[in-house]
């Protein structure tokens, strides 16, 4: 799960990692409000989307009077911002954080997220903050430094205060830079979160280290023990239909290409999709009906993968283990019927008790193609949605 | 032989009071020698009880003493599973299989940095995983026991599903497997890849091996590094998710592509260059395998 940049300078606050001070708003009067409260006379009015590069498509904007505000908050808000990861259709602003302006002498990059390969947390610190890190990653990797945090040692405080001086944290500040980590650790381990990115930390005119951004991703599976982030989720910037699958025990995500395929098994449906295009077509979604999927889950993802109106055909692939064959036909036969199926279908089975689950299809007068194989689906869908 | 698991394997099931592990259990006593090798379940404050005849113990510890058991699978909820890992572990088990999904990484990571500290000898299988077969002889898991056959192919895969897949393909063209692993689709887990693989190459009675990957990490790059140096059969790869998009998880929590790393192409690149005979097309791997071993 996602959270905006306030609250996950909430949540690093709660550790005590230094941040701007800042005040969410939701309207422009309440920004102009949240100006005036802050005090002082500069203010950066942020968009707050579930995105990153919002500064470069003009979503963040230094105001530098309260007319400012005014003027920057009504631009931003409403407005669809597009940066490179929220995709061509951009995404509307519907939050706005104002904080007070900072005095920046330098710009650095901390993250923290699980490296799978050692088992821990790493913190990974650059002196090349506000950029993009996978650029600096791929461009200038010896700027990047690691440190790999043993889990029932905590921070190895030590290694923090060189690898800060390193980065470039002057002298005199590396002290509060190593509390820095130490409290984004803390922050990083309290939220169960999956990644905590700081782009940019900077180190101010009087040599204070602060949190400029803030982006966390919490670990869903932990969600149940997190019921202050749980209250953080915001629909708004979820995908409807991903939500409305997840309702029905249903794992969907949409993509661009015009084939709808329902599979169980996230490997299997991720080889489906695989396969439509090495065929020549281009999967509409990923969609994986899970291990015990039934008539009514079934039904649901017919329903959820043809509201997508580029969907010019189906293809479902079940591999029977537990999900037996007939039951999967027999949800098959249903869906089509309810939804009044107007697009080509291939249904491909294997597995425990494929024959009847064969014979429910042939006996249905739903308009469907049977397939043997994997391959031999494929090539079927994406024949009938050329024809 | 085989690895990891054969028909002398003693098996405690924990979590086998819930219905998910009741179900299973029935499924895995009814295959093979499957009556041989369960022998105990455990869920605590349930002793004294039995499932489909299987005696139940409050501890792994208890179960171990009465029955001599080697091994354990876990049907325990993801909130309690870590825990259950731990015990296991505790009760210095050669095998611990965890078929949970959904398991927080944090957990995980302690339980992994737990393992490592104490030298546990126990190996790991998942979680978030199908579980372990070796075919005619004991099924440890979910997967359809009757789509498999005695040989000499090993099987490897991050997903349930696929390998099933991949194991019916074998199975249909005569090829019988020696041992088909499930290693979870999670990104903090036990055996590895690069693990199971090493395990293959010693047993004398795997020819060569399927392995099933798929994007997220890089668990493929590393084993890929292994067969290069090392591995002396021949192996067929698959990597699933070419077509995913990068920055979106892929049902299994492990399944993303993050900072440009964990796509299909670096995986199939290395897999590729290590001499493996990579497959584009899921539909082909147990082709493939038969034209590789010739």
């Amino acid at each position: 799960m996602n959270v905006h940049e306030y609250q996950g300078k909430e949540i690093l606050r709660k550790y005590g990692v230094a941040t701007p001070r800042g005040i969410p708003a939701f309207s422009v009067d309440e920004a102009v409000a949240a100006a005036e409260e802050l005090g002082g006379n500069v203010w950066v009015v942020k968009a707050q989307i579930h995105a990153g590069g919002r500064g470069k498509g003009g979503g963040v904007k230094v105001a530098k009077s309260l007319d400012e505000v005014r003027e920057f908050s009504d631009a931003i808000l409403g407005m669809q911002l597009v940066t490179h990861q929220t995709g061509p259709e951009g995404k509307e602003v519907k939050r706005l954080y104002i904080e007070e302006g900072a005095d920046i002498a330098d710009e650095l990059y901390i993250g923290a997220l699980v490296d799978r390969e050692t088992q821990k947390v790493v913190l990974m610190c650059s002196s090349e903050g506000g950029m993009d890190i996978e650029t600096v990653a791929e461009e200038t990797p010896e700027k990047i430094l690691k440190i790999f945090i043993d889990p029932s040692e905590g921070l190895d405080r030590a290694e923090a205060e060189d690898v800060c001086g390193k980065i470039g944290i002057p002298a005199s500040a590396v002290a509060e830079g190593a509390d820095f980590l130490n409290g984004l650790y803390e922050a990083f381990v309290g939220s169960d979160a999956s990644l905590a990115e700081i782009n940019p930390l900077v180190v101010t005119g009087d040599n204070r280290v602060v949190a400029l951004d803030a982006k966390f991703n919490i670990d869903s599976n932990a969600l149940f023990r997190q019921p202050e982030i749980m209250e953080y989720r915001d629909l708004d910037e979820e995908d409807a239909d991903e939500i409305e699958a997840s309702k029905w025990g249903l794992s969907y995500i949409s993509l661009d290409g015009n084939i709808g395929c329902l599979v169980n098994g996230a490997g299997l449906a991720m080889a489906t999709m695989d396969i439509i295009k090495l065929y020549g077509g281009e999967p509409a979604n990923f969609l994986d009906v899970g291990g015990g999927a039934t008539k009514e889950q079934v039904t649901e993802a017919f329903k959820i993968m043809l509201k997508n109106s580029n969907v010019e055909g189906i293809l479902v692939n079940i591999f029977g283990g537990i999900m037996r064959c007939d039951v999967i036909a027999e949800g098959v036969v249903a869906a089509a019927k309810e939804v009044g199926l107007n697009v080509p279908l291939v249904v491909r089975l294997e597995g425990t008790n494929v024959e009847k689950g064969r014979q429910i299809l042939d006996d249905s007068d739903v308009k469907l193609q049977t397939a043997t194989t994997m391959a031999d689906a494929a090539e079927k869908i994406a024949a009938a949605v050329k024809a | 032989m085989s690895i990891l698991i054969n028909k002398d394997t003693r098996i405690v099931t924990q979590g086998i009071t819930g219905n998910t592990g009741e179900f299973h259990t029935t499924n895995c006593l009814d295959y093979a020698f499957g009556k041989e090798c369960f022998v105990a379940g455990v869920t605590p404050g349930k002793e004294g009880q039995e499932v489909q005849g299987v005696p139940v113990y409050n501890t792994v510890k208890d179960a171990k003493e009465k029955h001599g058991v080697n091994a354990s699978v876990i049907y325990v909820p993801p909130r309690f599973a870590a825990a259950a890992i731990d015990e296991a572990v505790d009760a210095e088990l050669d095998l611990v299989i965890c078929i949970t999904e959904g398991i927080p990484v944090a957990d995980m990571i302690k339980t992994r940095d737990r393992m490592r500290k104490m030298n546990s000898k126990t190996v790991l299988v998942g979680p978030n995983c199908p579980g372990v077969i070796t075919p005619e002889e004991v099924k440890i898991g979910i997967m359809p026991g009757y789509i498999h056959k005695k040989g000499s192919i090993g099987v490897v895969s991050r997903s349930g599903t696929l390998t099933y897949e991949a194991v019916h393909q074998l199975t249909q063209l005569g090829l019988g497997q020696s041992t088909c692993v499930g290693i979870g689709g999670d990104p903090v887990n036990g055996l590895k890849h690069k693990d199971v693989l090493k395990m293959f190459n010693d047993d004398p009675e795997t020819e060569a091996v399927v392995m099933c990957g798929e994007i997220g990490g890089t668990d493929e790059e590393e084993c890929a590094a292994w067969i290069k140096e090392n591995m002396t059969k021949p192996v067929v790869g698959f990597i699933a998710g070419i077509t995913a998009p990068p920055g979106k998880r892929m049902g299994h929590a492990g399944a993303i592509i993050s900072g440009g790393q964990g796509t299909a192409q670096s995986k199939i690149d290395a897999l590729e260059d290590a001499g493996v005979h990579v497959t584009l097309n899921p539909s082909e791997m147990g082709s493939t395998l038969k034209k590789a071993i010739g």
